[in-house]
Formats: C-alpha cells, sequence, structure tokens
C-alpha cells in the first residue's frame, strides 16, 4: 500500500498530473491557483517528466496553447482561477466543440468586483454552460484522484470532452493534507497514451475548427450534447476501474447519513466535510439530518441526484453562487429542475453563502437546518436567502 | 452520385466536426450569400484589372479577351468591385 504523504493540496494536484505522462502544459499563475503553475514549471524544469511547460502571457493563451497542442493528439494540462477563467471563457466551448480532451484544475475564488481572492464558486458557474465535464473535489485526495481520473474521462472515445476538476481556492488548495499517491506503474496500467481521433499532422491532413452556419450546426450542437449526457456513463466507468486499482470508491451523488433522513444539506466541493460534522451534531440532537455531495456537475446526474435524496422532506442547499436576477443559487435551480414533475417532490430551501471566502463553521450549518426545520414545520414557504449578511 | 457536403443528421457529424482532409473551403459555395451581384460593360472597361486587385474574394477572373468577370458560384455580392471602378463598367444587379 502506497505511502500517506502530508502535503498541500495545490502541490499535490500538480504531482498528480506529473504521474499523467503529459506532453505539454501551458498554465499562467493565478492566486489561489499559483502553486500548481509554479509546482508543475519545477517538476518540468527539473526533468522529472517529459514534457513542455509554455509559460504564455495570459489564461487566454493558455487555453489556446493547449487547445492546439491537443489537436496534435498530446495529452495536455491547465489549470486557472477566477479572473484567469473569465480570460479563457471565449475559447473554452471551442474545446469542448473541438472535442479536445484538456484537462483543468480550477482553484475556484470569487470573481470581481469587488476585488477578492478567496473562495467561492462564482467562476466555474459562470462557465457552467461551456460544454465541459465538470468536476468537483473535496478535500486533497479527492483532488489527486479525480485529476489523474479526468484524462481517463475526458479521452474516453465516447467523450472526447475537456475536463475541469475544481478544487476550493485556500480552503484546499493551501491545505496540508494527507494524501496517498498511486504507484506510476499502476497508474500508467489505469491511464494508457492517448489514442487521439484525428490529429493535426501534415501526412495525413484534416480540417479542424471548421466553419458551419445554419445549415449544419444545429446538429454539431446536438452531437455535442449527446457527447457530454453520454459521459456520465463513461465517468462511471473510470470511477469503478479506479476503485478496483486504488481501492478509493467515487460516486457521482455521495451520500452521508440519508438513509433514514427529513432534511438533507446538499454541497458542493470542500464544504462537504463540514456539512458531516453539522449532521453529527443535528443527529445527536435528535434531528434526522443527512448530506448529499454533488461531485459531478456536468452532466448532472439526474437519476442518482433523485435516488440519494431518498425521502427527505427538506432540502437545505448551500450555494456558493448566485444566479443574479434568478432564483437563488445555481445548485438550487438545477435541483428544482430535477425534481420538476416528482411525485411529492421535498421542499427546496436554498442558501447563498460562503461568498468571496466567508467562513461557513459547523455553526452555521445548524442555524441553517434550525431555520429551515421551522419555516417547514409551520408550514412557511422559503426559496433562497443570503445566509449570513448583515442588514 | 452527387457528393454529399456535409452530415444530414447530427449522428453523422465526425467528432469535432472535423473534416477528413485539406483544403475543403471552396466545396463550400459562397455565392449563396448574395443579394446583388456584379454585371460588367466591357464597352466602358479600360482593362485596368483594379476589379480584380479590390475583390476580397478572390472571384474576380481576366477573361480571354482581357476583360473581367467574377466567379459567380464565390462571389458574395460585396460590390467593392463596382464602387472601386471608376469608369463606371460594374453595376450591382439584384439577384432573382
Amino acid at each position: 500500500m502506497a505511502k500517506r504523504v502530508g502535503m498541500e493540496v495545490a502541490i499535490a494536484a500538480s504531482e498528480a498530473v506529473a504521474l499523467c505522462n503529459i506532453d505539454m502544459a501551458a498554465v499562467y499563475p493565478i492566486t489561489p491557483q499559483s502553486h500548481i503553475a509554479e509546482h508543475l514549471s519545477d517538476i518540468v524544469a527539473d526533468g522529472r517528466i517529459d514534457a513542455e511547460f509554455v509559460t504564455v502571457e495570459s489564461e487566454h493563451s493558455a487555453i489556446s496553447c493547449v487547445a492546439g497542442a491537443s489537436a496534435t493528439g498530446a495529452r495536455v494540462y491547465t489549470a486557472t482561477s477566477s479572473q484567469g477563467l473569465m480570460l479563457m471563457h471565449e475559447i473554452l466551448p471551442i474545446v469542448s466543440a473541438m472535442r479536445l480532451p484538456v484537462v483543468m484544475g480550477i482553484a475556484n475564488r470569487a470573481v470581481s468586483g469587488p476585488l477578492n481572492i478567496l473562495n467561492d464558486h462564482t467562476d466555474i458557474m459562470s462557465q457552467r454552460d461551456c460544454g465541459w465535464v465538470v468536476l468537483f473535489v473535496e478535500n486533497g485526495q479527492e483532488a489527486v484522484d479525480l485529476t489523474i481520473q479526468s484524462f481517463k474521462i475526458a479521452e474516453n472515445k465516447d467523450v472526447m470532452l475537456p475536463t475541469c476538476v475544481n478544487i476550493d481556492g485556500f480552503q484546499l488548495t493551501h491545505m496540508v493534507e494527507p494524501v496517498e499517491f498511486p504507484d506510476q506503474k499502476l497508474v500508467n496500467k489505469f491511464l494508457p497514451p492517448r489514442k487521439p481521433y484525428a490529429t493535426l499532422h501534415p501526412d495525413k491532413p484534416v480540417t479542424m475548427g471548421t466553419f458551419a452556419m445554419g445549415d449544419i450546426f444545429p446538429e454539431v450542437m446536438k452531437a455535442k450534447d449527446e457527447a457530454l449526457k453520454g459521459a456520465k456513463k463513461v465517468v462511471l466507468d473510470v470511477f469503478a476501474e479506479w476503485k478496483k486499482m486504488f481501492g478509493r470508491e467515487y460516486k457521482l451523488v455521495e451520500t452521508y447519513k440519508t438513509e433514514d433522513a427529513e432534511c438533507v444539506f446538499v454541497t458542493m466541493g470542500s464544504m462537504g466535510e463540514t456539512a458531516e460534522v453539522a449532521v453529527n451534531e443535528l443527529r445527536k440532537a435528535g434531528v434526522a439530518a443527512g448530506l448529499v455531495k454533488i461531485r459531478l456537475w456536468r452532466p448532472f446526474p439526474f437519476e442518482e441526484f433523485r435516488a440519494a435524496i431518498g425521502k427527505a422532506k427538506l432540502l437545505m442547499v448551500m450555494d456558493r453562487a448566485i444566479v443574479h436576477g434568478g432564483m437563488g443559487g445555481p445548485v438550487s435551480v438545477e435541483i428544482k429542475s430535477a425534481l420538476y414533475g416528482e411525485k411529492n417532490p421535498p421542499a427546496v430551501h436554498d442558501y447563498i453563502m460562503g461568498l468571496g471566502g466567508r467562513d461557513v463553521a459547523v455553526d452555521d450549518f445548524e442555524a441553517m437546518a434550525k431555520k429551515s426545520l421551522e419555516a417547514y414545520r409551520k408550514g412557511v414557504e422559503k426559496d433562497y436567502e443570503f445566509y449570513g449578511v448583515r442588514g | 452520385m452527387k457528393k454529399r457536403k456535409w452530415p444530414e443528421t447530427w449522428q453523422e457529424v465526425s467528432p469535432g466536426c472535423i473534416v477528413a482532409g485539406p483544403a475543403n473551403a471552396r466545396e463550400y459555395l459562397t455565392g449563396s450569400w448574395k443579394a446583388q451581384h456584379p454585371v460588367w460593360d466591357d464597352g466602358k472597361c479600360i482593362k485596368c484589372g483594379l476589379c480584380y486587385i479590390f475583390c476580397p474574394e478572390g472571384c474576380v477572373r481576366e477573361t480571354e479577351k482581357g476583360f473581367f468577370a467574377a466567379d459567380l458560384d464565390y462571389c458574395k455580392g460585396c460590390g467593392i468591385c463596382a464602387h472601386e471602378c471608376w469608369p463606371g463598367a460594374i453595376t450591382m444587379v439584384q439577384e432573382g
């Protein structure tokens, strides 16, 4: 069995990339992702892996550069945060439309303004509809495991879509956590060299990034949508193979004490661990609380989510982003659409919390549960609330 | 059998809409976009070739007699040739 080491999660994520036999990376540093960029650059400069590290001048260039390299058949990696992801935006739907299996780490951070460097999920949520496979991790071990698995998901012949791994900025990237690295030989077995569908090579010329007007564009969009929806099966297969080879089990939607739960928290990312403690505390106080953690955000695992919530009567959704002018946060909007048409669906209370790095502690989860249960027992309808906002 | 220009159904779209082969832009006839097409009056044409030089599509060609004509399969009907033709030998004529 591999040895557990204490390591900063951002460093661990780049060490995971180093295990994946990448051909090139282009990473522009930005807080709180910088340690991924710096450490991966060190790994390449020290000759530990045989790969190119391209020092680009912006995130727009980083994503363009990895897209170009991916089109030649290379295995590529990039990483970013917040404003960097915003700057990449123009290219993100192109990478998925061109079906290039780019893997990206995102150290989630609030989006300006006001200027903020701390964690929330606004950056990825604003890029939600770009056609990427989107995964969230809860701790350092998951950051390592899912980074490696992402390459296998992205490169699968039935997927061929870019995949991003969301790692909460600071809350995770800058924590030192116990991490077990899989053995290089086993990773090589798990992740064989990429077999590209087509490559840019003068010996066998193809046209990529084609022009398409209304007479073919909708068919291309439908094909991309079907590919993304179909990725769910591949993610399940990859998780199953990972469990077989490395022992750690991953699910599209994770559950914690939901079997008999009346009220259930719904989280994504690092806050899941805090919520687990809150569930334990609530149970000590006689509340049948449970927790559902969404790991795969795109494609959204509708069936698995509905199965995970069981017979809960009340869902308390923790949203680390806001859909401005809409009905709460993006997770609750998704969940409400997942429950539409269901018989006796649970009440959905949405809490917008943890924005811009605001701490969300065990007490806060308990306070939200108390509020929700009171409203629920009185039969008061409740949609969404900015939790803990003064005034 | 007529060669199909693109897939009929979404199931037939190649991954990434990749086209197997280079230099196939010519198969896309941009001439279908135009609302007007240029007509040359060879009586006024002085064979200066400005229409040939200015055509952004590169679809104006010199004829055997030294006059000029546009390949209407690709002419988008922009009218730049008519605008630049100072002897006034080119008229833009409405399609249809």
